[in-house]
């Protein structure tokens, strides 16, 4: 991996990200999470910050598409990966079946842990379009929520899920 | 009679579901502002200890660090939540008093720079001896953590109603049990974060709150400003549930270091340091003397308590009052006593958890009555419908009770629990548990003394009449007080709720009220929005009358369609028309609407808190699985009924009685803040701290009773809270019921019950 040093001897290293379908040359340290480089150098503050130490799952992405915690992962162990934050999910205006049914069943309260919970269960959808209701809860469990008891964020997982469905 | 509404009894999707699913929702620490700043503040590593001398030399040296402030620095005002108690500092002064305690604060230029400076700023400290037990700290010789506080005595209640002594020597059963409550952590998932930021004399806070009036009282007060140079602002907010009414200190800090440095500051807690600011609720040892009649009437009741406050008052004084004023709500007794210590120990600072103060005296109310009603041989929904408050009384506490459907919510929880089939009739480690719980709509009387209203509203009309702007101080937190607010708008206006904007939550642009506290808002802020929707129909109507040459008192409008006499079928002219044309002859079409509550409440010391206009009821039962090999206890289902009024978003108060469930769910099984010998939190994360996952979670469901209350806004009450309050003696209860023991503390962990069950076996 390409690295500078700056004048105390420090690397810095050259990544290569595709964030949300962009490509993105950046420059990071060695102890740089993917949060911070998500965060702090691309704007996109809809992956949010809980406990920076993988027990929340508020930072959820998708890494290649799978669910991780982007806190535990180093930007230099990302270097050439495609990522989705939640804000690569919407296709233009258009919200993402996911987002239209939290939306619609109340699955959203303080809003904080919806990012990573929806980038969870689009995870799941990919892989497993008709999921029941323990598959659901399986997916989700890595993403805390304090608001909705889950109740509503199940609902809408599932409603999506059979809306898709009946559109296909 | 039936009203039918247009905007309000509706599920109508969050006013900004769509920010917060696609990202573009930004709380506190999402925002940026040129040449920012990160903030931190130093705590206590010791749980008591002077401070001889702090260093900040090496710390100033290193380069990216822009300030570094002490005590010396800051005001040095105490300040706190009730006046008769003010007794925090910014940064301590001569000693610390927990871990965590705040001692100083850095600025640099990035994070990096300000964790190598904490470090590198040295405090001489000499250690003296800590308590951390309420018990061990009211004995004689125990450390002392505040001067003027003898016996570490934070705040001491006795109240008496009616002749306790006398209905007990009158009763025929009378039992005294002692239950402990644990202390608890509200943890938000979103942490607390704020950005300051002056221009001149004037500070602009960013704040993760719920209620940017009192921090902007506070901030003020302490850097002796006149509140209209402090502009607080609520960004997003992500969860707060009593945890972000307070300062925090961050904002305090975040001022200083922001005047000292001419830059944004921007500061914020990490999870262990949310935990050790902490804030949650109380532990507390209950003893509960109840005296029945024969047929399980209550007679009396003496509850005698003594709460772990912490180092500080924080909300606590409340949370001491309310654990006993609001045990009176729910049952009809007319003797009643309360006793209260709420005592100083060396541990982080308690204060307002949703249920402020009810939920753990009623786990130990309902236990006892549970326990009261096996002793008389009654079936526990029984005793309770017995003893059931009916509306339109008073408790013994001078509480004004209007609506209360108690007896229905017991009735209706019996039928869909299927409570008569499955009772006594379930497999071996299975049972049902019931509990009920009661909580205001607000409090009837500010945290501060003063007599402005407790909410104020505003609404615009846009020139062309296509969409109308609220302004309200009412904070969202993620409880839907925007989207709700919106929808009282538009009925009270005639309006659609699609076309309404809101702008809430900031102390410059919208309008004054108190915050999101003690479940008020959707009365006290839906009343002003209520006054200053109407307001905008009458000048609507009367302009239409105008151009219609009709009475405008034989004009309605509904749906943004104005109408002739009771048939809306014939369109007359539409909102926007007349509203246009008003803005065309008079300028802006606005509405403005406050609420203050009307005096509420007896003479006696203490008699304001747990005042409120009005209450909630409700009642839960749950169906648990007891394993006895392993004490592992699985909620199986769980029925809520709720008596909560008119219902403006039938979707929204659903999820409000599902997330309090599961708030008590967690406290009721899992969670506790547990420290090791020195006063050190053994699990301030939240993995050791265990919130309640999706898997863990049971069948809710969530059901109403019709109900009108007089004091709200089109008949309203409250929810948020309500319904945490029966969930941890609902729980017990049925784990009582299921495998035949009484688990007299929280929680209610396996090992406690697997340890019962030990016991039980050996001593048949």
């Amino acid at each position: 991996m390409d690295h500078i040093e700056d004048k105390d001897g420090f690397k810095r290293y050259l990544i290569h990200l595709t964030v949300n379908g962009d490509p993105h040359t950046l420059v990071v340290k060695a102890n740089t999470i993917l949060t911070n480089v998500l965060r702090e150098q691309l704007d996109l503050t809809g992956t949010k910050k809980g406990c920076e130490m993988g027990n929340c799952g508020s930072c959820t992405v998708l890494l290649d598409g799978r669910p991780i915690d982007s806190c535990l992962l180093l930007a230099v162990e990302a270097d050439g990966c495609a990522i989705t934050t939640i804000e690569g999910v919407a296709q233009c205006d258009e919200l993402d079946r996911l987002q239209d049914s939290f939306v619609n069943n109340a699955a959203v309260q303080c809003g904080y842990c919806s990012p990573g919970m929806i980038l969870s269960a689009k995870a799941l959808l990919s892989k497993n379009p008709n999921p029941t209701e323990e598959e659901v809860r399986m997916a989700i469990a890595g993403n805390l929520c304090r608001c909705t008891g889950y109740v509503n964020i199940v609902k809408a997982v599932l409603t999506a899920a059979q809306s898709s469905e009946i559109r296909e | 009679m039936q009203e039918t509404y247009s905007a309000i009894g509706k599920s109508v999707p969050k006013i900004d579901g769509r920010v917060k699913v696609t990202g573009q929702a930004k709380y506190t620490a999402d925002l940026k502002f040129p040449n920012m700043l990160v903030g931190k503040i130093l705590t206590s590593p010791h749980a008591h200890a002077k401070i001889l001398n702090i260093d900040t030399r090496a710390a100033e040296r290193l380069p990216g660090v822009k300030a570094v402030i002490t005590h010396k620095d800051v005001p040095d005002r105490k300040y706190g939540i009730s006046p008769a108690r003010f007794d925090e500092n910014i940064f301590c002064i001569d000693k610390v008093r927990f871990v965590g305690d705040k001692v100083a604060a850095v600025a640099a230029m990035d994070e990096e720079t300000v964790y190598q400076a904490l470090k590198l700023i040295k405090v001489d400290y000499e250690i003296l001896p800590a308590v951390f037990d309420p018990i061990e700290a009211l004995a004689e010789g125990a450390p002392q953590i505040h001067e003027p506080y003898p016996r570490n005595v934070n705040t001491e209640i006795h109240q008496k109603f009616g002749d306790v002594e006398g209905a007990f020597s009158k009763a025929h059963h009378l039992r005294t049990d002692r239950f402990v409550g644990q202390r608890t952590y509200q943890c938000p998932i979103e942490p607390h974060a704020a950005i300051s930021m002056w221009a001149g004399d004037k500070l602009t806070v960013y704040a993760s709150t719920q209620s940017p009036h009192y921090f902007q009282y506070y901030l003020a007060r302490e850097f002796d400003l006149p509140m209209g140079n402090v502009r607080v602002i609520k960004p997003f907010v992500g969860g707060g549930f009593g945890g972000k009414l307070e300062p925090t200190g961050l904002e305090f800090a975040g001022a200083a270091l922001a005047r000292i440095t001419g830059r944004p500051v921007k500061m914020f807690y990490d999870r262990h340091e949310m935990f050790a600011h902490n804030r949650g609720r109380h532990r507390q040892i209950m003893e509960i003397t109840t005296g029945v009649d024969r047929e399980g009437k209550i007679l009396g009741v003496h509850a005698n308590f003594i709460m772990d406050g912490g180092a500080y008052t924080s909300l606590g004084i409340a949370s001491a009052y309310y654990a006993g004023a609001l045990l009176t709500l729910t049952y009809d007794f007319k003797n009643y006593k309360f006793d209260m210590l709420r005592v100083y120990t060396n541990l982080p600072a308690c204060g307002a958890q949703r249920g402020h103060g009810a939920p753990q005296p009623k786990y130990a109310f309902e236990s006892q009555l549970n326990l009261i009603a096996k002793d008389l041989g009654l079936d526990p929904i029984e005793i309770r419908l017995r003893n059931a408050r009916k509306p339109n009384t008073i408790t013994p506490n001078d509480f004004k009770v209007n609506s209360c459907e108690l007896i229905a919510c017991l009735e209706k929880a019996r039928q869909i629990s299927g409570w008569s089939e499955k009772k006594g009739k379930l497999p071996q480690g299975r049972g049902l548990g019931i509990a009920v719980g009661s909580f205001v709509s607000g409090a009837g009387y500010p945290i501060y003394r003063t007599n402005l209203p407790h909410s104020a509203a505003l609404i615009k009309v846009f020139e062309d009449g296509s969409a109308a702007t609220l302004y309200t101080g009412a904070a969202d937190i993620g409880q839907g007080s925007d989207t709700i607010l919106c929808q009282m708008a538009a009925e009270a206006m005639g309006f659609n709720y699609e076309k309404m904007k809101v702008v809430s939550g900031d102390t410059e642009t919208s309008t004054h009220d108190f915050g999101a506290y003690a479940s008020r808002q959707t009365l006290m802020s839906g009343a002003a929005v209520k006054e200053a929707g109407e307001m905008v129909k009458k000048k609507l109507l009367e302009m239409a009358g105008e151009m219609m040459k009709v009475d405008p008192t034989e004009l309605d409008c509904k749906d943004g369609i104005i109408f002739l006499g009771n048939n809306p079928i014939i369109t007359q002219m539409t909102f926007a028309e007349a509203a246009r044309e008003y803005f065309v002859r008079n300028g802006p079409l606005a509405g403005r609407g406050a609420y203050t509550p009307p005096k509420l409440g007896g003479a006696f010391k203490g008699a304001a808190v747990g005042t409120s206009p009005a209450y909630s009821f409700a009642v839960q039962i749950s169906e648990v699985e007891v394993d006895r090999e392993t004490g592992e206890v699985n909620v199986k289902e769980v029925w809520d009924v709720h008596d909560c009024g008119t219902v403006i978003n039938p979707s929204l108060l659903h999820a409000q009685v599902h997330g309090a469930l599961y708030m008590g769910m967690g406290e009721s099984v899992w969670e506790e803040v547990v420290f090791d010998p020195d006063g050190k939190i053994l699990n301030p994360n939240l993995s050791d701290y265990r919130l309640p996952t999706a898997l863990d979670m049971p069948q809710i469901t969530s059901a109403l009773v019709d109900s009108y209350e007089s004091a709200g806004p089109w008949g309203v009450k409250e929810v948020g809270e309500g319904a945490t309050i029966p969930t941890m003696g609902c729980y017990a209860n049925a784990i009582n019921d299921a495998a035949g023991v009484q688990i007299s503390s929280l929680p209610l962990s396996y090992e406690k019950v697997w340890r019962a069950l030990r016991e039980k076996e050996e001593k048949p």
